[in-house]
């Protein structure tokens, strides 16, 4: 080849790429747009500032009954929008044609999409992370009253546990973008499942009671939410809520997520991209 | 070099491309000509593994592209300028693509310089206009500097000036060696692109040859005979050095097809000279794009029949290399 287009030293250096460059690409590609920054500013800003209004805004005898659990109310809408932003990052993907960009630099599709899940899923735990603490934090500044400390292994599994159920929900979000392949229909699913779908369970009688209990979100919340204190807002469901107990629970909750990234990952594979 | 053996595709009921046989050498531009719906893109999709093959396969030096290392380092290629994300610029569209194959950061500024768009790479793709955008894609192509180049209707849309930019740069990255396959459906603009024609329709591969001999055979006249007496008529030009050809035509039965410049008054005189009676004497003579269009038009009847035996004057047999000049007696 001519000297116009000299040739790229470093290209000799390796004869395959390892997991490390996949992630390299897909942080790459996240943080060189705007709306994964809005969408983990708004996610994080969502529990911190609905825990600053559960708190904030209490007499004197309710303050005296809040409870970690108090400050956490703002956690499922943050994870939505935690798992839009992931469904996105696919989607996205398909509705520009840079899929197939994607495809042909890296034609070992699973580990493209699986650097993709990796990353996103990272970022999903840690705003978890930070919403988590974050409004718990402002609890213990505007319910200067209550015991807020984190002294049970249940508290310590609803806060920190967060991570984890975020990170679970950003890989079958990712799994179901793949699968979709287009924007709004991903979304829809994700919204309407967790918050609709699963709760209608219970309507339906004889079998619904089980349904609701064994469905995938249903595990991750009882995961977190298990022997922990509602408060002045009540129980926190009882025995009967819960198919399992907390850490199966997760476990549970996981093997969705692992199953739907399985399946999605061997569908992108085989179809035409 | 490229190969493809027997490459079919379908989608549903649609063979968009079907038992397509062909070379790609380096060294020299080859086109990939064929109408809108000949199957062109899928066929590029195929070679870079985005869709698979319902029957035969595509090599590149011998290897599928799915089973390619860093293949940027193999086989660049633009399909489509839009594939961008419009809010990304065109360094960090560059820069993710370099990541993905380990290639250093010198190959985003290097592939920006040669398609001149450093002083514009902070800017979003989405306000590029689609010479940008071309160009962009093209230096995608480029990032790994790849042996290999494909380019799918690289012109379309774009002014006169951008057109000749492509052209020229084509030319360069073959002179550098490089094997480029570039589709387009202007025969016009192929014949200023591309040293060698692969054409195809409807999925079929009509001719592979050199442009030149495609352009020759193509614009070339024919003059078309209908008679009871064909194969005496036949030997009659044959003592007179001329070059024919028997077809079957669709409802016609056998044609004589005689070829090369000659005239009607010729071939009329050397009958009535035998005695042989004639019932029809045309000359067939077509711009360039006309030839072209009857060709692959004609593979659209072709397949609509669904008979061999209808394979007009011009088409020629798939998987068959169109020889230099036209065929004799078959
Ligand atoms: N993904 C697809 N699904 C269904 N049909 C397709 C698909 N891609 C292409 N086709 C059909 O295959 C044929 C060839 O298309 P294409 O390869 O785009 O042709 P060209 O690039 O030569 O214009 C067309 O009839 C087109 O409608
Ligand atoms: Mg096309």
């Amino acid at each position: 080849m001519s000297a116009s287009t000299a040739t790229a030293p470093a290209a000799r250096n390796s004869s395959s790429y390892g997991g490390l460059a996949v992630i390299n690409v897909e942080r790459i590609k996240l943080f060189t747009t705007r709306s994964p920054w809005w969408c983990m500013v708004v996610a994080a800003v969502l529990t911190i500032g609905l825990s600053a209004l559960a708190t904030g805004f209490l007499n004197s005898e309710e303050e005296k009954q809040a409870t970690i659990f108090i400050t956490q109310g703002g956690a499922q809408f943050s994870q939505m929008v935690m798992m839009v932003m992931a469904a996105l990052a696919v989607t996205t993907e398909y509705r520009f044609g840079t899929i197939r960009t994607s495809f042909q630099a890296v034609p070992q599709r699973a580990q493209m999409l699986l650097g993709k899940t990796v990353v996103v899923g990272l970022l999903a735990a840690l705003v978890g992370l930070i919403a988590a603490f974050g409004a718990w934090f402002i609890g213990t500044l505007f319910a200067g009253s209550a015991d807020l400390a984190i002294d049970t292994e249940a508290e310590w599994r609803l806060l920190a546990g967060r991570a984890i159920i975020f990170f679970l929900s950003a890989v079958i979000a990712v799994a179901v973008g793949i699968l979709i392949r287009q924007s709004a229909g991903a979304i829809a699913i994700l919204i309407l499942w967790p918050l609709l779908v699963e709760n209608l369970f219970n309507l339906i009688p004889k079998v619904g009671d089980d349904m609701a209990r064994w469905s995938p979100f249903q595990n991750g919340g009882s995961f977190l939410n298990q022997g922990n204190d509602g408060g002045f807002a009540g129980p926190v469901g009882d025995a009967s809520n819960y198919a399992m107990g907390p850490w199966w629970a997760l476990l549970y909750f996981a093997a969705w997520a692992a199953g739907l990234m399985a399946i999605a990952l061997f569908s992108a594979s085989k179809r035409d991209a | 070099m490229i190969e493809a053996h027997g490459l079919t595709k379908r989608y549903g009921a649609t063979v968009a491309v079907d038992n397509l046989s062909f070379e790609v050498k380096p060294g020299k531009v080859t086109g990939f000509l064929g109408p809108n719906g000949a199957g062109k893109s899928t066929t590029m999709r195929m070679i870079l593994g985005l869709d698979t093959p319902t029957a035969g396969s595509v090599t590149i030096d011998g290897t599928r592209y799915r089973d390619l290392h860093r293949p940027l380092t193999k086989v660049g290629a633009l399909l489509d300028a839009k594939w961008v994300h419009p809010n990304r610029s065109a360094r960090a569209h560059l820069a993710w693509m370099a990541a993905s194959n380990k290639l250093p950061k010198s190959s985003v500024d290097r592939v920006l310089e040669i398609v001149g768009l450093t002083e514009v790479a902070g800017k979003r793709a989405g306000t590029y206009s689609l010479g940008m955008s071309q160009r962009l894609g093209i230096a995608g192509a480029l990032l790994g500097d790849p042996e290999v180049l494909l380019f799918d209707e690289p012109v379309n849309g774009l002014d006169p000036e951008g057109i000749v930019w492509i052209r020229t740069f084509m030319h360069r990255l073959a002179a550098e060696g490089r094997t480029v396959l570039v589709s387009s459906h202007l025969l016009s603009e192929m014949a200023l692109t591309a040293e060698d024609l692969v054409v195809i329709g409807r999925g079929r591969l009509i001719s592979q040859s050199t442009t030149q001999e495609f352009v020759d055979r193509a614009s070339g006249t024919t003059v078309k005979v209908r008679t009871p007496q064909l194969d005496q008529l036949a030997s009659v030009l044959h003592q007179q050095q001329l070059v024919t050809r028997i077809e079957d035509a669709e409802g016609e039965g056998k044609v004589l097809f005689v070829e090369g410049d000659l005239t009607t008054d010729q071939i009329g005189e050397a009958a009535a000279a035998h005695g042989i009676v004639l019932h029809e004497l045309t000359m067939q003579r077509g711009s360039l794009e006309q030839a072209f269009m009857q060709m692959t038009g004609d593979s659209v009847q072709y397949h609509a029949h669904d008979e061999i035996a209808a394979v007009t004057h011009l088409d020629v047999p798939s998987n068959t290399e169109v020889a230099a000049g036209p065929k004799e007696d078959n």
